[in-house]
């Protein structure tokens, strides 16, 4: 990373970490999120059954991903719905591409997709001449501010009111200086509401698609997927393959934790059950791999693809709360993202496994039991076998391993240290110590133990 | 190889376990109480910013629609019992777009669920997709016979039927995205009437 020149979470979080007053507001903000979680989830004595059951519908997918995949395809066609697969994010933007140019669309309206986030869907159509409007009210503004979501259920988190009172001044004339919640959310209404009414194409993401039926389910609170796929032509759905669930009756499982787990809510506003076109409209579906069937195959991580995009891992995360999304610079920040991330490029994200305290608050939240703490620290080994930790590290450890391997040098290092620590503390205590910059440095004993020990026998004899 | 044989060929490659499925069974009756069903339906779905009346009757929702919306404004009823609305059968081969203007969309529900407020709606119900959405207001009628405990009820009461579309909706259209504060009618209805009938 130290050879890379973009930032790692760690200078990234010290960025966020200037304004102060901003972290405590954002960690309080998250903090309170999560204890919504905590009030719903509370509530229904079968809590632990459902996130039992969840899991195991999960293991059962990814065991069978394959057949249920062609059974969602095949059922899919027979609703007239048409299927496409793209095997990375470059033939999934090349398919969107090529569908908007077909029917000579250069203007499209997009609901949540994390996955577009994720294939960089925005700026390869922006690109090309395509005009692209997020509808949900928070992807809008990280938008107009030019920035990615900062959280994947609650996209600018990180921005205060005033600040998005100055966004819509500038973009969508609203007065100046004004960050009443309800007049700006208004002013986004009658903006979006124009944009519903006059784009042909529509694209969303999806939640749950079920091989049983071919129908897929989106879910939202503000009804923006379905205002936008409802009046456009041609409506685009863009899956990662491992939304999958076998049937239908699982929907009453996941509907269940999804809105709890996220926001404390029993359920979003709208869960839209989509199966077929209609009349004289169309229905895509892309179905994208980019590196998941890779994933499905490390052992120790394809539990990570039972993530159903709750967001409960970051609202409960110390770091997350304290860092922001955008130090994890991927489009999923947080425990989860750390996890998936390292999957699609180990070295750019080889920093993120290593962005967590492993407390496991994480694992303890997630509505599908994933073990994200544990693969935390599996990543951890495997990026540093792989040789991607960052030099100062690696020669910081190499160090420590040798000076452990011999009682001698360990004796001398330790008896330095004391020194050091007692007659000239401001060596250590300095911003050039990297340990330093994380922790406060301890008081160091009068003498180590080794020393005590031999002193003790001496006075006995 | 297309794309398509190669993802399913490296997803069977890599597929490695075997799990079986859950039996719901469990799940499906431990909270399987019909107990209260109205007045647990009528707490949740206040709390999520619906208004929810019990009416004895139709002419009930009349008199309570006729004072909450002005004469004149263009209201869309699918619920053939509140005949002096414009029904939307009459209305559906317009285009969506057309509905813009709709201040009321008076629809029918047979599936409520009292643990989260939601009622499900098929395209049988809207017969145009986009009305409960793009409406400025929203009510909807469902018996007190038609509500069921939780979720996993209201997917056995829907069982393997046919739909080209479904929805549960559960409230008005709602944001919290500036700062977490609640903000009712991002995009779709500024309010859900809901009546429940005997």
């Amino acid at each position: 990373m130290s050879s890379t020149a973009t930032k790692d979470h760690a200078e990234l979080a010290a960025i966020f970490n200037r304004d102060e007053p901003r972290v405590d507001w954002h960690d309080e903000t998250l903090w309170w999120v999560r204890a919504k979680r905590d009030i719903a989830a509370h509530k229904l004595p079968e809590w632990e059954l459902l996130r039992e059951t969840a899991s195991q519908i999960k293991n059962n997918v990814l065991s069978n991903l394959s057949t249920y995949l062609e059974q969602f395809e095949a059922n899919a066609i027979k609703n007239g719905v048409t299927v496409h697969w793209a095997a990375d994010a470059e033939e999934h933007n090349q398919i969107v591409h090529k569908l908007l140019s077909e029917r000579g669309i250069n203007r499209m309206v997009k609901s949540k997709s994390m996955l577009t986030e994720e294939c960089h869907l925005n700026e390869f159509l922006a690109q090309r001449g395509f005009d692209v409007i997020d509808s949900d009210l928070g992807e809008r503004i990280v938008q107009l501010a030019g920035e990615p979501p900062s959280h994947i259920v609650l996209p600018c988190i990180h921005k205060k009111k005033e600040e998005i009172g100055d966004i819509f001044h500038e973009h969508l004339g609203s007065a100046k200086g004004e960050s009443d919640p309800k007049i700006l959310t208004e002013t986004a209404r009658q903006h979006l509401r124009e944009v519903f009414l006059t784009r042909r194409a529509a694209l969303t993401g999806v939640n749950f698609a079920i091989a049983e039926t071919g129908e897929f389910v989106i879910c939202t609170n503000e009804g923006n997927a379905d205002m936008g796929a409802h009046l456009a032509e041609i409506h685009i759905a863009s899956m990662g393959m491992e939304k999958i669930i076998p049937e239908r009756k699982h929907l009453g499982v996941f509907l269940r934790l999804l809105t709890r787990s996220a926001t404390g809510q029993p359920i979003t506003t709208y869960s839209s059950h989509f199966a077929k076109p209609q009349d004289g409209k169309e229905i895509h579906i892309v179905i994208v791999d980019n590196g998941r069937s890779i994933q499905l195959g490390r052992e120790d991580f394809r539990n990570s693809l039972k993530c159903i995009r709750c967001g409960a891992c970051m609202n409960t995360c110390p770091v997350y709360r304290k860092s922001g999304g955008h130090s994890y610079h991927t489009a999923v920040a947080g425990p989860i993202g750390s996890i998936l991330a390292p999957n699609l490029d180990m070295k750019k994200y080889a920093d993120l496994p290593f962005a967590s305290t492993l407390c496991g608050s994480c694992s303890n939240v997630c509505p599908v039991k994933i073990d994200i703490h544990d693969q935390l620290y599996k990543w951890r080994q495997v990026i540093v076998k792989a040789g991607y930790t960052p030099t100062a590290k690696t020669i910081a450890m190499k160090g420590m391993a040798f000076t452990l391997a011999s009682p001698t040098l360990y004796r001398a290092a330790g008896k330095m240290g004391r020194l050091t620590f007692k007659y000239a503390p401001f060596a250590v205590n300095n911003g050039a110590n990297p340990w330093y910059k994380h922790r406060e440095m301890p008081k160091a004993p009068e003498q180590s133990f080794g020393e005590w020990y031999a002193k003790r026998k001496e006075q006995k004899k | 190889m297309s794309s398509r044989d190669k993802i399913l060929a490296a997803v069977k490659a890599n597929q490695i376990s075997h799990a079986e499925l859950p039996d719901l069974e469990v799940l499906n009756t431990l909270t399987a109480t019909s107990e209260n069903l109205v007045e647990r339906y009528k707490t949740i779905g206040s709390a999520g910013g619906s208004f929810v009346y019990e009416v004895a009757d139709y002419d009930a929702i009349k008199s309570i629609l006729q004072k909450e919306f002005i004469p004149g404004v263009k209201i869309i009823c699918g619920v053939p019992q509140l005949h002096e609305y414009t029904n939307v059968d009459d209305v559906k081969h317009e285009l969506s777009h057309s509905f813009a203007d709709v201040e009321l969309c008076i629809l029918a529900s047979n599936l409520g669920v009292a643990e989260n407020g939601a009622l499900w709606l098929t395209e049988e119900q809207m017969t145009v997709r986009v009305l409960p959405f793009i409406a400025q207001h929203l009510a909807i009628v469902i018996s007190q016979k038609n509500l069921v405990p939780t979720m996993a009820q209201a997917y056995q009461t829907i069982g393997d039927a046919r739909y080209g579309y479904g929805a549960f909706i559960s409230g008005p259209s709602k944001t919290a995205d500036i700062e977490q504060s609640l903000v009712i009618g991002a995009h779709g209805p500024r309010s859900l009437s809901v009546f429940i009938l005997p």
